[in-house]
C-alpha cells in the first residue's frame, strides 16, 4: 500500500511520551502494512475511523510485539506506545499483553542474543544444568526455560537475536549453540525412528517429502483427501468423521465429528477453523514432528474443515519456541495460496478459505482453547469461562472449530479412505492410531505412531527399550497434566478407555522414561515449578494454589515432614481440580498426586 | 419493565424454586436467601468470575461452578453447602489471607472467614511463603495504591474501563503470581491515563485502593468509621443529578461514596462529585 497515512490524535486514549526509534516505527508499520492504522485520513473530507475499526485491528498486537521484540531485542515504552497509536489500543492495556509472555523482554537488552535453555523435566536429565552453566561461563546471556518440546533430543535450546529470526538448537552443546548464534539455520530435521515403516499413516510423509515443495506434497498424496471431501460434500465428510471415531488429540478426547457438525450447524456468522499449534505440555513434541516434517498436511486439513463447516477463515497458532514450524507452515500456506488451493476459490470449488498463521510468545495456557483465542485477538491470554462453548462463541466470540495438529491430520486419512477404514484401526472405542512422545531413559527416544490398544510396556520396547544399566523406576504418562505410573502397569493397554478406567490419561501422547538414577523428587518439583510459572494468575485456586504446592514441594526436598505436609498438599491438589477456571489448574496437581501415591517422594504414601 | 420472562424450575439445596429464565445461580440464590459469599462480584460491574469464592456444585458437572456467572437451565441441582464447595470456599479464603493483607477487606468477608474456619497459617510461615507484600504507592494527592491488600478481583480494571469510566488507566499486567494491577511500563498514575474519577477505589473490596484522605488519617491513628456520618445529597456542579455520600468525621466531610443501586450513578461518580468538596468547608 503505497498510500502515505497521517495521524489524527485519538481524543479518547492518551499515549505516552516516549518516542520510538526509527527501527521500532518501521518493524510496527510493517505490521499494520495493507490494512492500516485504526483511523487513517483518507482525504479532506473523509476520515475512516473509530472503535470499530480499532477493534479489527486488534488482532495485530501480538505479532507488532513479536516484530518489535525482534528488531531491537525488546518492548520498549517508545515502541510499545507507537504500537498502540497505530492500533488504538490503550497503552495500559497493550502493557498487560506484553507482559504476559515470557519471549517479550521489558528492560533494555543486555547482548544482542538470548539463549533459552530448557531446563524442565526431560532436558535436566540429559545435562541441561551443565550447559547453563557453561554457556553463562562463557558470557552469554541465558534464561532458564519450560520445555522447548525438543525432548527427544535434549537438551535443547531456543536463540534469541536481536534483527534476526529465532533458531532452535537440539542436542546443544556450547559449541553448537555459539554456532546458531552466529548462522542463520536451526538444527538439522528431526530423525524418525519408525521411517521406512509401512504401517505408518499420521507419519508417513515425515521425512519422505520435502517439506517445502508442494508439487512433492502432492506426489506423495497429498491433496487427494481435499478432492475426495470436496466430491462428497460437507454431510458426507461429517458423516465420514462420526463414523471413524475420531477424537481430539488435544488432551480431552471430545469427537472430532460432534464438533465440526455443531459449526457447521451455526448459520448467519461467520465461522473460524483454528489450529491448535501452540503445544507446550512438557514431553510433548509430537505436533513439532508433524509441522516440521509435513507442513501442507496441516493446511489441507484445514481447508477441509474450513469447507466442511463453511468457515472462511483459518488461523494457525503455533508456539513461539518453534521457529522451524512457523516457518515450515508459512512457506506451504504461501505455496498453497499460490497454487490456487487457498483463497478466493479454493481448487476451483467455488469456495473461499485462506489461513492466517500467528506464533505465541511463551506462555503455556495459551494451548488451552479460549486462552488462545483471546491471545490471537490481542488480548491477555486468560481462559474465558465455560460455557458458552468455542463451536458457538470462540474466536472473536463467533462460532469455531479448533482442532489439535494431530486431530487434524487423521481427517485426511478419513476423508480420503472413509471412516470405516479409520475405525478398523485400534480398538472399538479408541478406532485409529496415536503418536506417543517417547523419551527418558530408552534407547531411541522419538516420536513414534501405534494403533490404539499398544500396552505401555510395547511402547517403551519399539522405542529401543530402556538404555544399558537402566532399571525402570516410573513413567510420567501424558505429561506434567497426567501422572506418574509405576512398573506394574507395563500391561496397560493405551487407550482412551483402559487410562480412563484407570484413573490415568494418556494426554498428549507423552511417555517419559525414568530409572533408578533419575531424582524423582527434583522432577516433581519442576512439575510444580513449571505450573506456578505458567498459571495465568486470573483465578484464585491456580494463582495461589500452584505457589504454596511448590512450597510444599521445596520444604518436602529440604527434608520437612510429609505427613505434616500431607493434608494441606491433598487440600490444594482438591480445590485446585474442582474450583480453577481451566485445565491449567485442574491438573496442576495431578502428577505430585501420583508421585504420592507411587511412594515416589521419599517413599512415603 | 420489558417482558415478563419464562420462569425455569431448578433445585437448589434439596428445594425446587422457579425462577425467571436469564438469572444467573447467584441471583436465584439470594432470591431463596442463600447467603452467598462473593469478592470478585458486584451488581454494577460484569462478572469476571476470578475469584471463586462463590462456587456451587452443580449435578453431572465435574468441577464445580462459579454461581455469579453460570446461568440457570431447567432441571439444574444446585448444592450451595456440600463437602466440595465448603472445602473450596475455605481454601480460597486462606490461599488469599496467606498471600494479601486482609485486614482492611469488607466486613462480609472477615464474617465469611469465620464461618469456614479460615486457617490462612497452614500455609507456611509469613515469612518463609510468597506474599504480595510491598510498599504502598503514594504519588499524588488523591489516591494512594497499597496492592499488599490487592486480590486481583479486576474490579479496578473494569470500573476504569468498559463498565463505568472507559479511561483504560490500568490494566493487569505480568502473570500468574506476579499478576498485579499497573498502568502502561508502571509509570506513576499522574502520568498514565488516569482522570481521578475514584470509581476504581469504590468498587476495591480490600482497601487496596484508598483516597490518600483516609490513608492519612489511618496512619495518623485518627481514621474512626464508628463515628462517621454519612449524609446523601446531590451533586451539585452539574444537571446530571448524581447522588452524593458524604462521610462525616468530627464535622469534616473525609470520604465521599456514591449509592450502588442509584439509577443516576450506579455508585460510579466523576473527579469533581468525588474530590470537589473543599469549598464546602470553606
Amino acid at each position: 500500500m503505497s498510500r502515505s497515512w497521517t495521524w489524527l490524535p485519538v481524543p479518547d486514549l492518551r499515549f505516552g511520551t516516549t518516542a520510538p526509534t526509527g527501527a521500532e516505527v518501521a518493524a510496527v508499520d510493517a505490521v499494520v502494512a495493507g490494512v492500516g492504522p485504526a483511523t487513517l485520513v483518507v482525504g479532506e473530507r473523509l476520515v475512516l475511523g473509530g472503535r470499530h475499526r480499532a477493534a479489527a485491528r486488534r488482532n495485530l498486537l501480538l505479532p507488532a510485539l513479536h516484530a518489535l521484540q525482534r528488531a531491537v531485542g525488546w518492548i520498549s515504552p517508545g515502541g510499545l506506545d507507537h504500537v498502540c497509536r497505530v492500533l488504538e489500543v490503550p497503552p495500559a492495556e497493550a502493557y498487560g499483553v506484553s507482559t504476559f509472555y515470557h519471549l517479550f523482554s521489558h528492560s533494555e537488552p543486555v547482548a544482542d542474543s538470548t539463549v533459552h535453555v530448557c531446563d524442565d523435566i526431560a532436558c535436566r536429565g540429559v545435562g541441561a544444568m551443565g550447559l547453563i552453566e557453561d554457556l553463562r561461563g562463557a558470557g552469554h546471556h541465558v534464561r532458564p526455560s519450560p520445555c522447548l518440546g525438543q525432548c527427544e533430543r535434549g537438551p535443547a535450546a531456543l536463540v534469541q537475536r536481536t534483527g534476526v529470526d529465532d533458531l532452535s538448537v537440539a542436542p546443544a552443546p556450547v559449541a553448537d549453540v555459539e554456532a546458531a548464534i552466529g548462522s542463520s539455520s536451526s538444527s538439522a530435521a528431526v530423525v524418525l525412528p519408525q521411517a521406512g515403516s509401512g504401517n505408518l499413516h499420521l507419519l508417513a510423509r515425515v521425512g519422505v517429502v520435502d517439506p517445502g515443495c508442494l508439487d512433492d506434497y502432492r506426489a506423495n498424496g497429498g491433496y487427494s483427501a481435499l478432492e475426495a471431501a470436496l466430491a462428497m460434500g460437507p454431510g458426507g465428510v461429517v458423516r465420514e468423521l462420526t463414523a471413524s471415531g475420531l477424537s481430539g488429540r488435544g488432551g480431552a478426547a471430545f469427537p472430532t465429528g460432534v464438533k465440526w457438525q455443531a459449526v457447521a450447524d451455526q448459520v448467519g456468522r461467520p465461522k473460524h477453523v483454528v489450529c491448535n499449534a501452540d503445544e507446550s505440555e512438557p514431553g510433548t513434541f509430537k505436533d513439532r514432528t508433524l509441522m516440521e516434517g509435513d507442513p501442507f498436511a496441516i493446511v489441507e486439513a484445514m481447508t477441509i474443515a474450513g469447507l466442511t463447516v463453511g468457515a472462511e477463515q483459518g488461523w494457525i497458532y503455533v508456539r513461539g519456541e518453534y521457529p522451524v514450524a512457523a516457518a515450515r507452515l508459512t512457506a506451504a500456506i504461501d505455496a498453497a495460496r499460490g497454487a490456487g488451493l487457498l483463497g478466493d476459490d479454493v481448487a476451483a470449488s467455488g469456495h473461499r478459505f485462506d489461513i492466517q498463521l500467528r506464533r505465541g510468545a511463551g506462555a503455556y495456557i495459551c494451548g488451552e482453547e479460549t486462552a488462545l483465542f483471546n491471545s490471537i485477538e490481542g488480548y491477555r491470554g486468560e481462559p474465558r469461562n465455560k460455557p458458552p462453548f468455542p463451536t458457538t462463541h470462540g474466536l472473536f466470540g463467533e462460532p469455531t472449530v479448533i482442532n489439535n495438529v494431530e486431530t487434524l491430520v487423521n481427517v485426511l486419512s478419513i476423508a480420503r479412505d472413509g471412516g470405516g477404514a479409520y475405525a478398523a484401526l485400534g480398538t472399538e472405542r479408541s478406532p485409529g492410531t496415536r503418536l506417543f512422545c517417547v523419551s527418558g531413559r530408552v534407547w531411541a527416544p522419538g516420536t513414534y505412531e501405534h494403533e490404539f490398544g499398544v500396552t505401555l510396556g510395547d511402547v517403551i520396547e519399539k522405542a529401543g527399550g530402556l538404555v544399558d544399566g537402566s532399571e525402570l523406576r516410573a513413567v510420567l504418562l501424558g505429561g506434567a497434566a497426567g501422572s506418574f505410573v509405576g512398573p506394574d502397569q507395563m500391561d496397560l493397554p493405551l487407550t482412551l478407555e483402559a487410562t480412563r478406567e484407570a484413573g490415568l490419561s494418556l494426554g498428549s501422547g507423552v511417555v517419559m522414561v525414568f530409572d533408578q538414577n533419575d531424582d524423582i523428587v527434583d522432577t516433581v518439583r519442576r512439575i510444580a515449578e513449571f505450573f506456578r510459572d505458567e498459571s495465568c494468575g486470573q483465578c484464585v485456586p491456580c494463582r495461589v494454589g500452584t505457589v504454596r504446592q511448590e512450597e510444599v514441594l521445596v520444604r518436602l526436598d529440604r527434608g520437612g515432614s510429609f505427613p505434616d505436609e500431607r493434608d494441606l498438599l491433598d487440600d490444594l491438589g482438591s480445590v485446585m481440580r474442582d474450583s480453577s477456571i481451566c485445565g491449567l489448574g485442574q491438573t496442576a496437581s495431578g502428577a505430585v498426586r501420583s508421585a504420592i501415591d507411587l511412594g515416589l517422594l521419599g517413599g512415603v504414601s | 419493565m420489558g417482558e415478563p420472562r419464562p420462569l425455569v424450575q431448578l433445585t437448589i439445596d434439596g428445594n425446587v424454586v422457579k425462577v425467571p429464565e436469564g438469572l444467573t445461580i447467584l441471583d436465584a440464590c439470594r432470591r431463596e436467601d442463600i447467603d452467598t459469599p462473593t469478592l470478585c462480584w458486584a451488581s454494577n460491574l460484569t462478572p469476571v468470575n476470578v475469584c471463586r469464592v462463590c462456587v456451587v456444585e452443580v449435578e453431572g458437572s465435574r468441577v464445580l461452578v462459579p454461581s455469579c456467572s453460570r446461568l440457570v437451565e431447567p432441571g439444574m441441582v444446585v448444592s450451595t453447602d456440600s463437602e466440595r464447595v465448603r472445602t473450596s470456599r475455605k481454601m480460597v479464603y486462606e490461599l488469599l489471607a496467606s498471600s494479601v493483607e486482609m485486614d482492611r477487606a469488607d466486613t462480609s468477608v472477615h464474617a465469611w472467614m469465620e464461618h469456614y474456619g479460615v486457617r490462612p497459617e497452614r500455609m507456611g510461615d509469613r515469612d518463609e511463603i510468597a506474599t504480595v507484600a510491598q510498599p504502598p504507592k503514594v504519588q499524588d494527592d488523591l489516591y494512594v495504591r497499597d496492592y499488599e491488600r490487592c486480590i486481583l478481583c479486576y474490579k479496578c480494571v473494569e470500573a476504569c474501563g468498559d463498565d463505568a469510566q472507559h479511561t483504560y488507566a490500568i490494566a493487569t499486567a505480568g502473570r500468574g503470581f506476579d499478576a498485579h494491577i499497573s498502568t502502561e511500563s508502571d509509570v506513576a498514575l499522574p502520568d498514565s491515563a488516569c482522570v481521578y474519577c475514584g470509581n476504581c477505589i469504590g468498587v476495591c473490596p480490600t482497601g487496596a485502593l484508598v483516597f490518600r484522605a483516609e490513608f492519612d488519617m489511618r496512619a495518623d491513628g485518627t481514621w474512626d468509621e464508628d463515628s462517621q456520618q454519612v449524609t446523601t445529597t446531590v451533586c451539585a456542579f452539574c444537571g446530571v443529578g448524581c447522588n452524593l455520600e458524604l462521610h462525616v468525621q468530627d464535622n469534616s466531610i473525609v470520604k465521599v461514596t456514591s449509592p450502588v443501586d442509584h439509577s443516576v450513578t450506579s455508585g460510579h461518580l466523576c473527579i469533581k462529585g468525588r474530590f470537589g468538596w473543599q469549598h464546602a468547608q470553606s
